[in-house]
């Protein structure tokens, strides 16, 4: 039996710059350039991350929104590029300090950042470009 | 007279701080790309030379040997990199981009065949900021 299905896909695109480096403190400086090679400089490098932000849900009969795109705007600024943009994530946000910023790690902790935000009768995906050819999804 | 160009891209860290200045007139004048503990971009780098082609070759030159030659002297030397401390062609200078285009240009230079003019470094500091140098 096929139900009908309203359902729209909303896309919210951002963008941040910051530094990070790649390495797991448990391992030793060989290991780590072994394993994460220039990844894991100890002087950092950066990229351009950019951000994709997906809410899927049926349009309300009254506005016709699936969720306002000023508000979603302003809860991804809020949550995430006032917390990352043009920062160290290794050293000046909360979310790295046990957890290493690879682009998968980042991608959940603003899934997480904005789920809290958003209507629970939503869904939410996000995706995190690194650099044009390196980009992750989370949920999969 | 052609135009031709090779790409290429590198990942860095970097901070704009003029040592020379307090704190406070650094984020006044630089913002948050003076974070102390820096941020970070994808370059993508465009080299441009000009030439007449090569009658023999059709080429205005090798652009596999352009690729190499940048690589040699660019990119191994800022990909992956902190540019305010790790890079030697930066020494001494502000690592804004315009700054680091003019180095660009002089580290290419010197290692071009004569018959292969640089004519351009464009280089993105995000998708939509670039520089450009003539030299």
């Amino acid at each position: 039996m096929n139900l009908p299905n309203n359902k729209i896909a909303v896309f919210r695109k951002e963008h941040f710059n910051a530094a990070h480096r790649i390495f797991n403190p448990s391992w030793d400086d060989k290991k780590n350039a072994e394993v994460f090679g220039k990844c894991s400089n100890p002087n950092y490098h950066g990229h351009n991350y950019e951000l994709v932000v997906k809410v899927v849900g049926e349009p309300d009969p009254e506005t016709g929104y699936v969720i306002d795109m000023k508000v979603l705007s302003v809860i991804t600024k809020e949550e995430v590029l006032e917390k990352f943009d043009h920062k160290n994530l290794n050293l000046d946000t909360i979310y790295f300090r046990d957890l290493n910023p690879t682009a998968e790690n980042i991608v959940t902790v603003i899934y997480d950042l904005l789920r809290k935000r958003i209507d629970p009768k939503l869904e939410l995906q996000v995706r995190l470009y690194e650099t044009e050819r390196n980009f992750v999804e989370y949920p999969a | 007279m052609v135009y031709l160009t090779r790409v290429e891209h590198f990942n860095a860290a970097h901070r704009l701080f003029n040592p020379g200045w307090s704190k406070e007139q650094n984020e006044a004048v630089f913002g948050k790309c003076a974070n102390e503990n820096w941020h970070g971009h994808n370059y993508d780098l465009y080299v441009t030379i000009k030439r007449n082609p090569d009658p023999d070759t059709g080429f205005l030159f090798d652009v596999k040997k352009l690729s190499e030659i940048i690589k040699e002297h660019v990119i191994e030397k800022v990909d992956h990199r902190n540019l305010n401390i790790e890079v030697d062609f930066l020494a001494g200078k502000m690592c804004s981009t315009e700054n680091l285009a003019i180095g660009i240009w002089q580290q290419l230079q010197p290692h071009l065949p004569a018959e292969a003019q640089l004519h351009c470094v464009k280089l993105y500091e995000t998708p939509r900021i670039y520089v450009e140098y003539f030299g």
